[in-house]
């Protein structure tokens, strides 16, 4: 791709909770196609950050355009409208703890799609097969592990067809193997289904295996520290800092 | 000053008060410790040489410490004394008594400004459900009915026999005397169905339904799930409150009745007791009570569901993170639901007085 086409443009953010700003005035952009890595040390506000990409919060200042339009500025009919164009998976997968995996990823199709009855659970089943739990639709969420959690809450992120995910720690609270199952998964999703992922998180190896590209945030200065793919950033980075954390040094190991 | 043995948790006790005792009453203007006895150390013990370094630091007393042995020398190295002249505090100041009553008063009306905003979105929520009925997920409904009106009944029924019951026999003492006793259907009557029917069935409802809205929902809040609603662009207001208030309004008069019959039931058995034929009772039941005092306690149980409900749900959606939180949203719902309910009652029956209800 010789110029990449931006699907999501965060212009001049910045965020702050009462008078403490945690990020401040930055800007870049996510392109499309890509697996986009929001990084930084632990408070460093980048899952700040991601709840203002998906509307949660209001940011104090700036703009954040997904495919041409403000979340920030849009109201009503018009930002249910931008909600439709990415799903999200929270940490903790927030599944509807009384509802079935099914009814789970059914749910948005309900409330936005007039298709039959059938054909929803049908579509709700594929995205269930999709992320390898067509097996466990009947189950309740508290039925099954914390990795097929994720999973499933990955698939009714993807239940009307998202352009863009926004992933949310994914490997919190997994072993390695269920991390790295999550990964595999995430690459495959964004390969065959071309779909745009933005992930935060501080999980280094998954980092290296799925990140096209990342940021870093540093609550030192509340700024965007590097910008680049994860390898260039651990061998050719300026800034001793950042080669530190790609190399998951310790800060005193630098001063001595 | 010579220290020796073995220091750790058991010898630093006994030994610490002499060593800042010590340090507060000498004239000297340098101590030399000896520590070449020491045998044995942890973190207790080099907690007490660093208090013995750090006392001497303000008095002006050159400290040395000699003949520690590297290994001990190596604990004492991270910490600076300088770094501990002041120590914190592990008990809060308490606030003076004019900024906590002021901090109580801004709470509570921030509070009650949470709950007109609250009661507005309702609202609102609740007229665009009016005129869009399919929106409503009946499902839900009628689930939330179950577990907050059937499944309410036995408590509901048996608490309200009780207290026909127990008001019909503690007036009955006294009346007897004055043989008034043959008033007691009236008493229990207009109680009833003015007051306790509706009063005690939304305590009940606080407690059951109340609590239980501020722990579904709160839990949902700490999940996230309350996010992902938002991010499906699914109103949690729509989502999660209406059903939920639809369920409790609709369930409170019936609720009501049941009691108020549960409640005659327990004085009409008083009253028999009294030696007194039941179709007296229910003579005296229907020249004393009057359609309006039935209708008026469940005008009441609509607004006191309403209340219960709402404010259950809204302390839901304050729940903070954490779980002790949730736990916290559930008292509240139910202590903040008490109050405005006895403060509703209160209001209607001035109200009433008014109207000649």
């Amino acid at each position: 791709m010789t110029t990449p086409d931006s699907i999501i443009q965060v212009r001049n953010f910045t965020a702050a909770y009462g008078n403490v700003k945690v990020i401040d005035d930055i800007s870049f952009d996510v392109y499309r196609g890509e697996v986009f890595v929001i990084l930084g040390g632990s408070g460093c506000g980048k899952s700040t950050m991601l709840k203002h990409m998906i509307g949660l919060y209001e940011p104090a200042g700036g703009s954040i355009v997904i495919e041409g339009d403000d979340i920030v500025t849009a109201e009503g009919e018009a930002r249910r409208a931008i909600l439709r164009r990415f799903g999200v998976m929270y940490q903790l997968g927030a599944l509807f703890g009384s509802m079935t995996l099914l009814q789970n990823v059914r749910l948005p199709l309900e409330e936005y799609t007039n298709i039959p009855e059938e054909a929803m659970n049908l579509v709700a089943l594929t995205k269930l097969d999709l992320v390898g739990l067509k097996d466990f639709a009947g189950h309740m969420p508290a039925e099954i592990s914390g990795g097929m959690q994720k999973r499933a809450a990955i698939a009714r992120a993807m239940a009307l067809d998202p352009k863009i995910l926004f992933l949310d720690e994914p490997s919190a609270g997994l072993d390695p193997i269920t991390s790295a199952e999550l990964d595999t998964l995430i690459k495959r999703l964004a390969r065959t289904l071309q779909i745009t992922f933005v992930i935060v998180t501080h999980d280094l190896p998954s980092i290296y295996s799925i990140a096209d590209r990342v940021i870093m945030l540093d609550k030192r200065v509340r700024k965007i520290v590097a910008v680049g793919r994860p390898a260039d950033l651990r061998d050719n980075s300026e800034d001793p800092w950042v080669r530190q954390f790609f190399n998951r040094e310790a800060e005193a190991a630098q001063a001595s | 000053m010579v220290i020796s043995g073995a220091l750790d948790v058991a010898t630093t006790a006994s030994i610490w008060p002499q060593a800042t005792k010590f340090f507060s009453e000498t004239d000297a203007k340098a101590v030399e410790v000896d520590a070449d006895g020491i045998s044995y150390l942890d973190g207790f013990g080099a907690g007490l040489l660093l208090d013995i370094q750090r006392r001497a630091i303000p008095r002006g007393i050159r400290l040395t410490v000699s003949g520690l042995k590297p290994d001990f020398q190596a604990m004492l190295e991270p910490f600076k004394p300088e770094g501990y002249a002041t120590l914190p505090s592990t008990s809060k100041p308490d606030a003076p008594l004019v900024d906590s009553v002021g901090a109580a008063i801004k709470a509570l009306i921030a509070d009650l400004g949470a709950f007109a905003e609250f009661t507005g979105e309702i609202s609102r929520a609740l007229v665009y459900a009016a005129f869009h009925p399919r929106t409503i997920r009946w499902k839900d409904v009628y689930r939330t009915a179950v577990v907050a009106g059937a499944d309410a009944l036995p408590v509901i029924m048996l608490v309200g026999f009780l207290i026909g019951f127990v008001m019909a026999f503690q007036s009955a003492i006294p009346m007897r005397q004055f043989g008034a006793d043959i008033f007691v259907p009236t008493l229990v009557g207009i109680a009833m169905l003015r007051e306790l029917g509706p009063i005690m069935t939304a305590v009940g409802l606080a407690g059951r339904s109340g609590a239980a809205f501020a722990a579904e929902i709160g839990t949902m809040k700490v999940n996230e799930e309350v996010s992902a609603l938002v991010t499906l662009g699914l109103q949690p207001v729509r989502f999660l409150i209406v059903p939920r208030i639809i369920a409790a309004v609709a369930m409170t008069p019936f609720l009501i009745v049941f009691a108020n019959v549960a409640g005659l039931l327990g004085g009409l058995i008083v009253f028999m007791s009294l030696g007194y034929p039941a179709g007296m009772y229910f003579d005296q039941l229907e020249q004393s009570i009057s359609l309006n005092d039935l209708l008026g306690g469940l005008i009441k149980g609509f607004a006191f569901g309403f209340v219960v409900a709402a404010v259950g749900c809204m302390r839901g959606l304050q729940t903070s993170t954490g779980a002790s939180a949730v736990g916290r949203s559930t008292t509240s719902a139910v202590v903040t639901s008490i109050v405005l309910v006895a403060i509703g009652d209160g209001i209607f029956a001035i109200v009433y007085y008014y109207l000649g209800f």
